[in-house]
């Protein structure tokens, strides 16, 4: 299964992880990529029937805050971190 | 005022008494960075106002207002953790000109101790590394042999705590980025249960496994910041209510009849000689002090690397989808002369903006959650790791405490291992399980080889911090005191 992978599935996973990647890296990914899915694969000789997955490795109990509003940051403050702006608004390319 | 051996207590006494100022002490810090870091690149920033700050310090204590347990003590922060006004960029082009808005709450809970803070320290970008040479802004050099890495991914904190620019230094740890580091570069760090402190502000890579904590010249300092940084935090509900003990106060180093395990899978396999050595004269050192020595049996630890790449590597996938260029970090200049579609103008910002190392890993997790791998990849590791945390807990059974080295070799060389991944990767061995099982775990400086620091590993049952210091002050105690080491890191 994992070494099943090739440059087209690159591609496609770099698509859907919306990242340009060149033929150059690619051509570098690849068999790192191959060679580490190989390895990894041997977690597939476990048997794990009837386990359920560990998401949070603490029980923690969830616990419930009174829903108070408080002003942590302002969007002035906010904004000072945006690439790009228009008064109160982030600016971005035109999109339809 | 000795600077470069006094812990945290005797600085904040003598800072009270008005033996020595927060000004003084500050600048003998600024003093140190500007003359050695150009040799180590530990730090992305160094905090202008830091000398406003110490003053404001010394009128406090001058009006004789009460001050915090850390008052005065000089901390550099992993870049991973927002720091108000000051920049925070996870070692990445993507976040170079970030600079937050708030403190992360473990920033604030030390700047409420009083304690001040010196800089930024450099990592792996987005700490997806274990050497430190993946930044965007190079390199950090470790201080006992500047061709070699200080380890990562917190490998700032690391070095520059090891030459003593900062009195202490915090660092995160997802699969090892604290003790192997530590390790590495000689000094004392501790990985917290998961849930003991507060991810609120620090920059997620793998949310499931991300804990911060400190690295130290001594144990003594990491019990009294763990005091301060622990604890449950309304912005993070995955905080636990467990009381937080005086861990400092608590310390103690009698360790008779206690019971040490050690993993069988691995002691009989350590791979490098001198790391074998040392980890048995630590378990010599162990008996001397009366304690009693159980081998444990912990298979899966065996399957810990995959385990942790993948599922870290999935969560870093989703996790790191928010950097897309719109609300802050790195936008393409493209954007500027050419008309881009959505799809462009996310691919360009984060082809862009994004190390070679953090897309590998963003792409691997992309392909372990993607339908019709995600079975077979990513919740096939979920399962396991519920399999290894069990075995932990069935281990823990038989002992108190279970020790064994940090890593399969002391520091390597730069370049050594940056482009081969699966080789690096597999460098983690003895760190990530701790992780996955959400365990306490840190590294205490134990003996030397080939000139260079290493460390012995303690990990601990949940929520037994208290356990895993005592342990680390035991095996310290051992140890020639800082003062007396005949050996000191090059850059010092």
């Amino acid at each position: 299964m994992a070494h099943e992978i090739n440059e087209n599935i690159i591609k496609q996973i770099a698509h859907l992880a919306k990242l340009t990647v060149t033929d150059e890296e690619i051509a570098y990914y690849l068999p790192q990529i191959q060679k580490v899915l190989s390895h990894f694969s041997e977690l597939n000789d476990l048997d794990t029937n009837n386990i359920e997955p560990l998401i949070t490795p603490v029980d923690l109990k969830g616990y419930l805050r009174s829903d108070i509003v408080e002003k942590v940051i302002s969007t002035d403050e906010l904004l000072q971190t945006a690439p790009d702006k228009v008064g109160a608004l982030f600016k971005v390319p035109p999109v339809i | 005022m000795d600077f470069l051996q006094s812990d945290f207590v005797t600085l904040t006494q003598a800072l009270k008494n008005k033996e020595v100022s927060a000004v003084e002490t500050a600048q003998f810090f600024l003093r140190r960075v500007e003359s050695l870091d150009q040799q180590l690149n530990s730090f992305t920033h160094v905090n202008k106002e830091l000398l406003t700050q110490a003053e404001e310090l010394d009128q406090k204590i001058s009006r004789k207002e009460a001050v915090g347990p850390l008052a005065g003590v000089i901390f550099g922060i992993k870049d991973m953790l927002c720091t108000k006004g000051m920049p925070t960029t996870a070692g990445s082009k993507m976040l170079q000109n970030f600079v937050p808005p708030y403190d992360a709450t473990l920033v604030a809970r030390l700047k409420k101790a009083d304690a001040l803070i010196i800089g930024k320290m450099n990592q792996d970008e987005f700490a997806m590394g274990s050497s430190s040479e993946t930044s965007t802004y190079g390199p950090v050099k470790n201080p006992w042999d500047t061709t070699r890495v200080p380890g990562g991914s917190s490998g700032g904190s690391a070095a520059a705590q090891a030459s003593r620019l900062a009195m202490g230094t915090i660092g995160t740890d997802t699969g090892g980025s604290i003790r192997q580091p530590a390790s590495f570069c000689g000094v004392v760090g501790v990985k917290p249960t998961y849930g003991r402190v507060s991810r609120y502000g620090i920059i997620a890579y793998a949310s499931s496994l991300d804990q911060a904590g400190p690295l130290t010249s001594n144990v003594k300092d990491a019990a009294l910041t763990l005091e301060i940084i622990c604890g449950q935090d309304k912005y993070d509900s995955t905080t636990s209510d467990h009381v937080v003990e005086s861990f400092s106060q608590n310390l103690n180093a009698d360790i008779k009849g206690k019971k040490i395990g050690v993993i069988k899978e691995f002691i009989h396999d350590i791979p490098d000689a001198s790391i074998a050595k040392n980890f048995n004269v630590a378990v010599e050192t162990a008996k001397d002090l009366g304690a009693e020595i159980v081998e444990v049996s912990i298979p899966l630890t065996q399957y810990a690397v995959p385990m942790y790449y993948l599922i870290s590597a999935s969560e870093a996938s989703s996790n790191l989808a928010r950097y897309d260029g719109v609300k802050y970090g790195y936008r393409t200049p493209k954007d500027q002369s050419a008309q881009l579609s959505l799809d462009e103008f996310y691919c360009f910002s984060r082809g862009e903006g994004f190390g070679a190392e953090v897309k590998r890993r963003i792409m691997l997790g992309t392909y372990a959650l993607s339908s019709g791998y995600s079975d077979a990849f990513y919740l096939k590791a979920c399962k396991v790791r519920r399999l290894l945390r069990q075995q932990f807990i069935d281990a823990f059974k038989k002992c108190d405490i279970i020790m064994g080295p940090v890593t399969t070799t002391p520091a390597f060389k730069l370049n050594d291992k940056v482009d081969n991944p699966l080789k690096m990767y597999l460098n983690d061995i003895f760190t990530t399980s701790t992780n996955l099982a959400g365990l306490p775990g840190m590294s205490v400086p134990f003996g030397m080889a080939q000139q260079l620091p290493i460390g012995i590993q303690l990990t601990a049952p949940h929520f037994h911090e208290q356990v895993l210091l005592n342990f680390a002050y035991a095996l310290e105690n051992t140890q020639p005191a800082l003062e007396t080491r005949k050996l000191r890191p090059h850059v010092y």
